[in-house]
C-alpha cells in the first residue's frame, strides 16, 4: 500500500517514518511488525519482506509458520544480509514449536559453517556452550 | 508472493482486518 500525499502526513506521523524510503509491516489489526529503512536491492528487499512475515507470525506464537518463513530466508536468500537473522530465528521458532533444546545447539552448530563473523553468530554461541 | 499496492490507508487497513492479511505500508515520497 502506498501512502496518497492527501493523507501522507496523518500516516507519516502515525507510523514515525522519519526517512525514505520506509517500508513497514502491518499485522492485520495494523500493529508494525518489521521495518525496513533505506534502499535494498531486490533479493535483500524481498528477504526483509519474508523475515517480516516470520517475525509476525512469531510475535503472535504461530511458531510453525514463523519457521517456514525465516527458513524460506535462510534457504532461498542465503546471499542476502537477512540470512543470518533468519537462520537465528529458526533456530528459536523450532524450539518455541517443541521444547526440544536440541534445535538451539543445532543452530548454534550451523553458525559454525555459516554467517560465522554475524551478530547473530555470537548470539547463538550461548547455545553451542550449553550443549558442550 | 503478490502485492496488491492500494493507494486509500483506511481502507487497506479496514481490508486487512476483515481477511486477516498483513499490510505492507510504503512510504517512499520524498521527506518534507
Amino acid at each position: 500500500m502506498k501512502g496518497q500525499p492527501a493523507d501522507g502526513k496523518r500516516t507519516t506521523e502515525r507510523y514515525h517514518a522519519l526517512w525514505t524510503p520506509t517500508i513497514l509491516l502491518l499485522d492485520p489489526e495494523g500493529v508494525e511488525q518489521h521495518r525496513i529503512e533505506g534502499f535494498l536491492p531486490v533479493d535483500d528487499f524481498l528477504a526483509q519482506i519474508e523475515l517480516g512475515l516470520g517475525h509476525a507470525a512469531f510475535k503472535h506464537e504461530r511458531w510453525v509458520e514463523a519457521e517456514r518463513w525465516f527458513d524460506n530466508v535462510a534457504q532461498h536468500h542465503g546471499d542476502s544480509d537477512a540470512a543470518a537473522e533468519a537462520t537465528y530465528w529458526v533456530g528459536v521458532a523450532r524450539y518455541k514449536a517443541t521444547g526440544d533444546a536440541r534445535h538451539l545447539s543445532d543452530t548454534a552448530v550451523a553458525f559454525a559453517h555459516r554467517f560465522q563473523n554475524t551478530p547473530w553468530a555470537k548470539k547463538a554461541s550461548v547455545w553451542g556452550k550449553r550443549a558442550a | 508472493m503478490e502485492i496488491r499496492w492500494r493507494r486509500d490507508v483506511e481502507a487497506a487497513l479496514e481490508e486487512a482486518r476483515r481477511t486477516a492479511r498483513n499490510v505492507l505500508l510504503d512510504f517512499s515520497a520524498a521527506p518534507t
